[in-house]
């Protein structure tokens, strides 16, 4: 089980549990706002853009090219940018937050 | 010949050069055939324009067949953005699980209606119907008046002998104006009335804004969707056992919806006006010429995709331009997505196989490249589980 917290861009902190799937499916399952996932994470919309917390950022598998190289189109990208449906939950990453970008 | 090949039409220009003219009514368009150069184009509204002439940065131009400005399609940023927020929250509404279930209910209404005959022409007696009546969810307005639609045929700007024809054309502008003042007379909860009713720049949207916004809902999602649903039923029919494993595996239709719009790429293309001259793959794009975005060729592009011309259903990453890129990105996408979906679901629920009787492909005609896009008639039969 993984503790994540979601911070939208109007500030609300959302808390929420999980041991599998994608970080992406479950913002959208729980409806949290700026995050659509509308390509369901196959990684052609970018519409789950998150900024990874720095000291979890480290912690993540790299991005692939394909993740990279969509990042570098979309607005409000950081050296923590990620599209978090190319994140998976598992116990590695209990405790995380991210802020979601759009 | 399989029916359900598609085959890459633009692979060897694409290899080659990356980029290849077309002479278009005298205003010649430059397509811009690999991925890079289609996503690094798209996302530059500022060197490559929409808010040309309206019409003319689709291609075939319509430039002479309509002064309706498509909103928010042939406009730039930053009125771009804010048209855009002004229709984004109801565009989203294919989300709502009570839009799903409606969905639902038509596509098996229109399923069973279907199985129930012997065979079928599957583009006028299944696509067309099924599009048609969706449409209805998403303009908020009953059912019955699909049927108006429906009665329009198949191609609402084309005639047998040409792309684009006027007076085709005017038979769908006259109808919006039409349903425009019904709804001003009589405000209700349809999308026309939610237009005539929202502000842009603090003042209410006018009669012909909320017509461009129609026009782009109408034309953008009635080819392209039929030609989705019409392809994916040939490749079903010649993948029997795709059907079992859809109908299986539920998380297999998010993967498969997206490989499908890849691989049919409804769309090929999409203009743009250049307004700052560059330079792109050996092409020198000058101001005030057309180049085209062209998402069925970056789609089958070796170099971002493996094994490009195979449909891989769970494709894992799969970032396709098929619904565009960039601020423009398709409007309709999450309409047309809900619909794939659901179609998907309802179809290998209810049907085990699929005879293909007799196919005419629908091939477009680019100059030195010839792109199957569809189907003329596909005749089917469907067999029930
Ligand atoms: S959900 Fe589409 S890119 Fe992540």
């Amino acid at each position: 089980m993984a503790k994540i917290t979601y911070i939208t861009k109007a500030g609300e902190e959302i808390q929420l549990e999980a041991s599998s799937g994608s970080l992406m499916e479950l913002a959208v399952k729980h409806k949290v706002a700026g995050i659509d996932g509308d390509c369901g994470g196959v990684c052609s919309c970018a519409t789950c853009h998150v900024h990874v917390a720095p000291e979890f950022y480290q912690k993540l598998e790299a991005p692939t090219e394909i993740e990279s190289d969509m990042l570098e189109f979309d607005d409000n990208v950081t050296e923590y940018s990620r599209l978090c449906c190319q994140i998976p939950i598992s116990e590695a990453i209990d405790g995380i937050t991210v802020n979601v970008a759009n | 010949m399989s029916a359900s090949n598609f085959s890459d039409a633009f692979k060897d220009t694409r290899e080659a050069k990356g980029t290849c003219p077309f002479n278009d009514q005298n205003d010649p368009v430059t397509m811009l055939l690999r991925f890079k150069d289609v996503r690094k184009t798209a996302h530059n509204t500022k060197g490559f324009s929409s808010a040309a002439k309206p019409g003319r940065i689709v291609v075939p131009s319509e430039v002479n067949i309509r002064d309706t400005r498509q909103i928010p399609f042939e406009v730039d940023p930053p009125e771009h953005t804010e048209y855009r927020a002004l229709v984004e929250d109801w565009f989203k509404r294919p989300l709502d699980p009570d839009y799903e279930n409606k969905l639902t209910q038509i596509v098996e209404a229109e399923i069973e209606r279907v199985l129930q005959k012997g065979s079928i022409e599957a583009i006028s007696e299944l696509s067309l119907p099924i599009q048609s009546k969706a449409l209805t969810l998403l303009l908020n307005i009953p059912l019955t008046e699909a049927q108006t639609w429906i009665s329009w045929g198949t191609h609402v700007f084309r005639s047998e002998d040409s792309d684009l024809d006027a007076d085709k054309a005017s038979i769908l502008y006259d109808y919006i104006d039409a349903e425009i003042d019904k709804a001003i007379a009589a405000p209700d909860d349809s999308l026309y009335s939610v237009l005539l009713n929202s502000e842009y720049q603090g003042r209410k949207m006018t009669k012909e804004e909320v017509k461009g916004v129609l026009i782009l809902t109408f034309a953008g999602g009635r080819d392209t969707v039929i030609n989705y649903l019409t392809n994916t039923i040939a490749y079903l029919a010649e993948h029997p056992e795709a059907i079992e494993k859809l109908n299986d595996n539920p998380a297999l239709v998010n993967t498969a919806i997206e490989e499908f719009v890849r691989y049919f790429s409804p769309l090929t293309h999409m203009g743009r006006v250049v307004k700052e001259e560059k330079e792109i793959s050996g092409h020198v794009a000058k101001e005030d010429t057309r180049v085209s975005l062209c998402w069925a060729s970056a789609n089958r592009d070796e170099s971002v995709f493996e094994n490009p011309n195979e449909i891989v259903l769970d494709r894992k990453m799969n970032p396709h331009v098929a619904f565009g890129f960039g601020a423009h990105k398709c409007l309709g996408a999450t309409h047309a997505r809900q619909l794939m979906k659901v179609f998907l679901r309802v179809f290998t629920e209810k049907v085990s196989t699929i005879d293909i009787i007799d196919a005419a492909e629908n091939i477009e005609d680019w100059g030195a490249h010839k792109r199957k896009v569809g189907f003329n008639e596909l005749t089917i039969k469907l067999n029930a589980k």
